[in-house]
């Protein structure tokens, strides 16, 4: 009896003795397509990070160095000089303030343009699933093609309007131009995420007497976070990095950051001090970078919590 | 009005061109338990949610206690609604669901907190209290939802197939309990499902719905004797009445089918006797066939083969062919069936049913 068991190599092998295949199948480390990912993997990390790598070196370089050393080479000298002279002292034409003023002129045209926007369009989403209204579809659907008409198309009516409203070439114009703006993409995102949500929990809400306000503020707002930090992020970065607007709408004084940072750039006084140029970028695209790596585990949550119905 | 707890009363509802609900009039006895059944888009949750003033409706009227509700919000109905997927509010504690539609209406603290306690008590969800729906079961979900119409100390209770989300032993267990909650608090409640068994079991009447029309409504018992037509007779009961074809024969005595002259010996007919020639359909339980010994006792018999036995536990069913037409029995599971097996079967006429086959409708 044990012989023929012993015979029979297709019976299960109970001592473990032979190396025939039991529990889970091992993963080599090096297959091909792993190698070839990883390749490329590091080819595009490398492309996006190199000139990272020359900005932050040559805004640590004085302009000597620069000049005569090459644009790969670390800094012999590093020092923040330049850093300084951004933030306070670099000339935009007349004014020789740096930086500063167009970072406190974002952060104003910013905060109130990203409250707002997002709280009108949250409620607008709200109101689009849960209150459908005669011709709300429509609405809707006017709302989304607005997101494909180009910006410049409305420059100058906008101008106008801004002037007839005598709120031109104030902060008041500016916010009112980016919450405007903003609402299409954001009613679009909102709407689909409250959409998402389960339907009967409206309704038992409504059983239980809660009215609009209630309901969005009690039910709908505390399970809709991850949304609501999409857009922010959304908005913000998007309303930071404008130029456009900033340059059309904002006037003289309110200049936002992006704006005066071409205005140094581009200034034509004296040669061009790159390491100024360079760490003045760095500082103008900060704020952007700064929140996507604290909010980046948060975006991608929130982008998926859109796709999968909770 | 004294006696009804709900009147609807010619309701119409239609979303665009699609008719969903059509002249549809209903009564519902105060502390009556009254079940919706059919099939999925027959317009029973629409229904349920034109009751709940959830949906505005087309046309009609909707009285609840005497009062026409057919413009009020939910609030102001008298009702609490109890939803397939729970809907609690997933960030609020048991007891702020519990509390939610007390708060909004702005009660004082101590009688919410009474309130609270008492639903809690009934349903036995106090060591929940402070957890998070996630944190609950499905089972505990649908308590909690259950208990948040409780706290609103409604006059009518609505159910949107509350268990259907739930698997087959809990839903078995919380259908007691629902009984069991009917029964203490005698409250009127409107019960939507799908499920037969529920409706069977928890309804004092069924109302069997097919297009947004009312097909039957009755007893459970007499819905499953004596269903007026043919959707009735094929929704319920599981597995499902075998169907013959057959012409009326004899003046009303016996019914044709195939070769075979099947007697009605016994049958009463709901109207006048149908005239020779109609073409009817003959409506047989697969409980209601007998085997062998039993078979030799019924007013009709046959021999007949096994083609396929299902063993379901508690009993069996066997499939076979009687002339053209295939043919399912129910028998206990101590009967030995065998596909290939010879046997002879048998049934009275009386205990089925006969439908008009151009109509639909039982004769």
């Amino acid at each position: 009896m044990t012989d023929t068991v012993a015979a029979s190599s297709t019976l299960p092998d109970r001592a473990g003795t032979t190396a025939s295949p039991r529990g889970p199948k091992p993963k080599p480390w090096f297959t091909t397509p792993r190698v070839i990912m990883y390749s490329i993997l590091t080819v595009a990390c490398l492309f996006y990070l190199f000139p990272l790598y020359v900005m932050i070196t040559t805004s640590l370089k004085p302009m000597p160095e620069i000049r005569f050393g090459s644009i790969f080479a670390l800094p012999i000298e590093p020092s923040f000089d330049a850093w300084v002279k951004a933030w306070t002292g670099a000339c935009t034409g007349l004014r020789c303030e740096g930086l500063s003023p167009g970072f406190w002129n974002s952060v104003k045209i910013t905060i109130p343009s990203v409250i707002a926007s997002i709280l009108i369009a949250s409620v607008n989403g709200y109101a689009l699933v849960n209150w459908k209204f005669r011709g709300s579809e429509i609405f809707f659907t006017v709302l989304i093609f607005g997101s494909f008409i180009p910006y410049q198309v409305l420059l100058y009516p906008l101008v106008m309007l801004t002037s007839q409203m005598k709120i031109f070439g104030s902060l008041w114009a500016i916010i009112l131009i980016h919450t405007i703006f903003g609402m299409p993409i954001l009613t679009l995102l909102f709407r689909n995420y409250f959409a998402s949500l389960p339907e009967e929990l409206f309704k038992a809400a409504r059983v239980d007497g809660a009215g609009f306000w209630r309901i969005y503020f009690e039910v709908m707002l505390p399970m809709s976070l991850p949304i609501f930090v999409v857009a922010l992020i959304l908005q913000i970065t998007g309303i930071w990095n404008d130029f456009l607007f900033g340059v059309v709408f904002a006037g003289f004084q309110n200049n936002p950051m992006t704006v005066q940072l071409n205005n140094i750039v581009n200034s034509a006084q004296g040669s061009p001090e790159y390491n100024v140029n360079m760490a003045a970028t760095i500082l103008t695209g900060l704020v952007p970078l700064i929140v996507y790596f604290v909010s980046g585990p948060l975006f991608v949550r929130g982008v998926a919590a859109g796709a999968v119905k909770g | 009005m004294q006696n009804n707890s709900v009147v609807i009363n010619d309701l119409s509802l239609s979303f665009g061109n699609v008719k969903v609900l059509e002249h549809l009039d209903l009564e519902i006895n105060r502390g009556e338990f009254l079940v919706l059944l059919g099939p999925s888009g027959c317009g029973k949750s629409t229904l349920l949610n034109c009751v709940a003033g959830l949906l505005d409706v087309t046309d009609g009227q909707i009285f609840i206690e005497g009062k026409n509700v057919t413009w009020e919000q939910p609030k102001d109905r008298g009702i609490g609604m109890v939803f397939q997927s729970y809907a609690l509010y997933p960030q609020m504690t048991v007891e702020r669901n519990l509390s939610f539609g007390l708060r909004v209406s702005g009660m004082k603290k101590d009688d919410i907190e009474r309130r609270v306690k008492r639903a809690s008590e009934i349903l036995q969800i106090e060591p929940l209290l402070k957890r998070k729906p996630a944190a609950l079961s499905g089972g505990q979900r649908q308590r909690v939802a259950i208990g948040r119409a409780l706290v609103r100390d409604v006059d009518v209770f609505l159910f949107d197939e509350p268990l259907s989300n739930l698997d087959a032993k809990l839903r078995s267990d919380l259908r007691v309990e629902i009984k069991r909650l009917h029964q203490r608090l005698k409250n009127t409640m409107i019960y939507v499902t799908h499920d037969q068994i529920e409706a069977m079991t928890l309804a004092d009447r069924i109302a069997i719905m097919k297009d947004g029309i009312i097909q039957q409504l009755d007893t459970p018992h007499h819905i499953y004797n004596k269903p007026v037509n043919l959707f009735v007779a094929g929704f319920i009961g599981s597995p499902t009445m075998n169907f013959l074809n057959g012409t009326i024969e004899n003046g009303g005595k016996a019914i044709k089918v195939d070769q075979d002259m099947i007697s009605v010996h016994g049958y009463e007919f709901g109207g006048a006797v149908p005239a020779n020639g109609t073409k009817v359909v003959l409506g047989i339980r697969p409980e209601h066939i007998a085997l062998e010994d039993q078979a030799k006792a019924m007013p009709t018999s046959a021999e007949i083969e096994i083609d396929l036995v299902e063993p379901m536990g508690s009993d069996t069913l066997g499939w076979t062919r009687f002339g053209s037409h295939s043919l399912i029995f129910r028998c206990a599971s101590e009967v030995e069936l065998m596909p290939g097996k010879k046997m002879l079967i048998g049934f009275d006429t009386a205990r089925g049913s006969i439908f008009d086959e151009a109509t639909g409708s039982r004769l």
